[in-house]
């Protein structure tokens, strides 16, 4: 699904991403975590595209084409979500509308025609009860004035309106009280299938009780310096980051 | 429009460029070139019109010259001001060659089929439902829709020319009583040499039972349009009306100079909607009308209102301050205007509200968009003069950068002459932000469409406030402007 080898990737000149590479095949369930700036959001920007990072070295192929030579646009219709660990506001535009235009352009990459209105909004009712999205949210304008838990959630309705093959979440978990951990929790769960592969960014490994992950891996400093099983997650939660940046020989300051 | 569904609406916006720029070819018969008094008697004669219209038509030329020499254009707008010749253009043409249509029979086939290309069917049976249509095609007006449905509520809604011939009295209290001839250069030159418009009277009472709308179209080459309008609104009357209007596409440009007066007499609201789509010159600047109009509402009566949207997207160069004069009681004065301006267009546009009254009240909103090289202004001026005790104004001018080689500006003038004004005034410049099109962009949806979205929803506060009829044309209009303006 997703093959990165030996990245790199700078912003105005400042490397922050330094050697990573990571494997993910269909269906897996990867956790990414990591101390702060440590180039987590980084890597999830450089997978969807964003201008602003500089890819320096190394390679990216998605279902088995080069990514780095897509478009944001064209990397998302291919199939890649990115759920934005701060979602923007859109002042004015509807939810529907957006959604509605997000929706037609992947279908119309497809070769599919547009969707009409009811089916739509049929859609738009199952997939908000999927994350227990209050319907009132879909009637405002996308993320505007939502709450940080909303917007959270938001993130997660719109993944399921979109259905893309390779979902990568970005501290989607934080932020959430308990029960709305559950709910983005359980719609991630109720979307795992042999053929959609995730990758989430994560600080806790309380997410990880509900999401039990394939991988885990701990990146660090721009580089993944440590991969194993979801008990690697229960080990950085009692040990915290030190042993790790001092197996990979960083000053630790106190 | 309930059938017209989004999907329509980008088809539709996916139409490249201006769609608008095509020439009807028919035959004019025109005054002869410049300006002169003989130029203002022939348009008089023309018209068959009484004395007095002449000598009020005689006086401005002599204004206009006057202020021609003494001054020339107006400099203060934050405009490059062009070099206008007014020798070198014609201010009549009469397409079909007839400076008058009694009836729709008479009107040449060429002509009714390009208004309804246009979206404006003039034939009874294609009429637009709802909607009274006067049609204007350089400088005569072509057709009025629904006039004898009108009639029967006692609305009169007819051509400006029409009103001359069977509303004399009507016309001539009302005309040049909120903007006289002497107000400005371009004011002085409309009421010179001004041609057809639409002229409105609402009885007592009386709600006009459908949306009144005049389309101004020009279309014969190196032609000046100079349209007036009269809208009066008797007491506790009420009536919504709009204005469209195009141009074909020129490499030379046209003068537009219009007069619109509005009345409102006791208790009485007017709603005046623009949507201005004029030919705004190429992408390099090349053509494009210039549009030099002056507008203003009386509310004359305690508690009327006079309410102005505007949507402004075409033209090379917008001057124009749709304003209020806040003379009765309790009057209230709107104004809601978004300008979008790309390529080399400028626009310097705003509006005036003078508080007269006691306890008047008037709102300003105004978004301006500017994108490519172009230039945006909003100009405003809030006047409480001494008696008008307890006036409240709300003035919120937002401006949104699209880029970083246009530009925007605000120049707010408030002056208060009674201490117990309450005048407000926000104003906001932004940036369409990376964030914004990268977050549209990560969930599939195109630079053009995610921009779309973007400038839409900034809009949608002021688009809300045209008639329905008219809003989805609207939200369509600012899309197929924004074609091309990404990044
Ligand atoms: N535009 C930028 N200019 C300069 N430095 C940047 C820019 N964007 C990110 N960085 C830096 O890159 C590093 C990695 O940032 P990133 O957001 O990827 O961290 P993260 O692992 O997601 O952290 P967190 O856990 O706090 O979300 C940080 O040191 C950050 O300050
Ligand atoms: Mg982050």
């Amino acid at each position: 699904m997703l093959t990165i080898r030996n990245l790199h990737a700078s912003v105005e000149d400042h490397e922050i991403l330094k050697g990573l590479s990571l494997e993910v095949k269909p269906g897996e369930v990867h956790a990414i975590m990591g101390p702060n700036g440590s180039g987590k959001s980084t890597l999830a920007c450089v997978l969807a595209g964003k201008e602003d990072y500089e890819i320096t070295e190394g390679t990216i192929t998605f279902k088995g084409e080069d990514l780095t030579e897509m478009a944001p646009e064209e990397r998302a219709r291919e199939g890649l979500f990115l759920a934005f660990q701060y979602p923007v506001e859109l002042p004015g535009v509807s939810t529907m509308q957006f959604l509605k235009t997000a929706v037609n352009s992947i279908r119309a990459h497809r070769g599919q025609g547009d969707m009409n209105v009811a089916e739509f909004l049929k859609l738009m009712r199952e997939k908000a009860d999927f994350v227990n999205l209050d319907h009132k949210l879909m009637q405002r304008s996308v993320n505007e004035g939502f709450s940080g838990g909303e917007k959270k959630r938001a993130e997660i309705f719109q993944m399921a309106m979109l259905d893309p093959q390779l979902a990568i979440l970005d501290e989607t978990d934080s932020g959430l009280d308990i029960d709305a951990l559950r709910v983005v929790a359980a719609g991630v769960n109720k979307m795992r299938n042999s053929e959609r592969s995730f990758v989430i960014i994560t600080h806790y490994q309380r997410l990880l009780n509900f999401v039990v992950p394939d991988f885990v891996h701990i990146l660090l400093d721009g580089r993944i310096v440590k991969s194993g099983g979801p008990e690697l997650a229960f080990e950085l939660e009692d040990k915290g980051y030190d042993w790790i940046k001092e197996e990979n020989g960083e000053a630790i300051v106190a | 429009m309930p059938t017209y569904t989004e999907h329509d609406f980008f088809e539709d916006v996916a139409e490249e460029g201006y769609k608008y720029g095509f020439v009807t070819d028919v035959a004019y018969e025109k005054a002869p070139k410049g300006l002169s008094e003989d130029t203002v008697r022939y348009i008089s004669a023309q018209k068959s019109e009484p004395d007095w219209l002449l000598e009020n038509r005689l006086k401005a030329y002599h204004q206009f010259m006057k202020m021609l020499e003494e001054g020339g254009l107006p400099s203060w707008a934050h405009l490059r001001m062009p070099e206008i010749d007014f020798q070198d253009a014609y201010y009549f043409a009469a397409p079909g060659k007839k400076a008058k249509y009694d009836s729709i029979d008479d009107v040449p086939q060429e002509i009714l089929d390009d208004f309804a290309r246009l979206g404006i069917p003039l034939g009874e049976q294609a009429a637009l439902a709802g909607v009274a249509v006067d049609a204007v095609m350089d400088s005569v007006s072509i057709a009025t829709t629904f006039k004898e449905e009108l009639e029967k509520h006692g609305v009169i809604f007819c051509s400006f020319s029409d009103a001359v011939e069977n509303h004399p009295d009507l016309v001539q209290k009302y005309m040049g009583s909120v903007v006289p001839y002497t107000d400005n250069l371009f004011a002085a030159l409309n009421s010179a040499v001004f041609s057809d418009g639409s002229f409105c009277y609402i009885p007592p009472g009386v709600r006009c039972p459908m949306e009144l709308s005049t389309y101004f179209r020009i279309n014969e080459a190196n032609t000046g349009q100079f349209e007036r309008t009269l809208l009066i609104c008797d007491e506790g009357g009420y009536v919504s009306y709009m204005e469209g209007c195009t141009a074909p596409m020129r490499d030379e440009n046209q003068l537009h100079a219009a007069i619109v007066e509005i009345i409102a007499h006791k208790d009485a609201e007017v709603k005046y909607s623009t949507v201005q789509n004029w030919y705004p010159g190429n992408a390099e600047g090349v053509g494009g009308i210039f549009n030099f109009v002056t507008k203003r509402g009386l509310c004359e009566g305690a508690r009327s209102k006079i309410t102005w949207t505007q949507l402004e997207t075409g033209s090379a160069i917008t001057w124009k301050y749709p304003s209020c004069i806040l003379k009765g009681d309790y009057s209230v004065g709107e104004f809601y205007s978004v300008a979008f301006t790309k390529d080399y267009q400028q626009a310097d546009t705003g509006t005036k509200m003078i508080h007269l009254g006691k306890n008047t009240r008037s709102t300003i909103i105004s978004k301006g968009i500017s994108a490519g090289h172009s230039d945006n202004s909003y100009r405003g001026l809030v006047r409480v003069n001494k008696k008008a005790t307890g006036a409240r104004n709300f003035s919120q001018c937002d401006s949104l950068l699209i880029g970083d080689q246009c530009g925007a500006h605000t120049f707010p003038y408030i002056e208060i002459h009674n201490s117990t004004a309450k005048v407000e005034h926000e104003a906001t410049t932004s940036k369409i932000g990376e964030d914004q099109m990268f977050y549209c962009r990560q969930r599939g949806i195109s630079e053009q469409d995610a921009l779309n979205l973007i400038v839409n929803g900034y809009a949608k506060e002021i688009l809300a406030q045209l008639p329905m009829e008219f809003a989805v044309e609207a939200q369509k209009l600012l899309s197929v402007q924004l074609e091309g303006s990404v990044g």
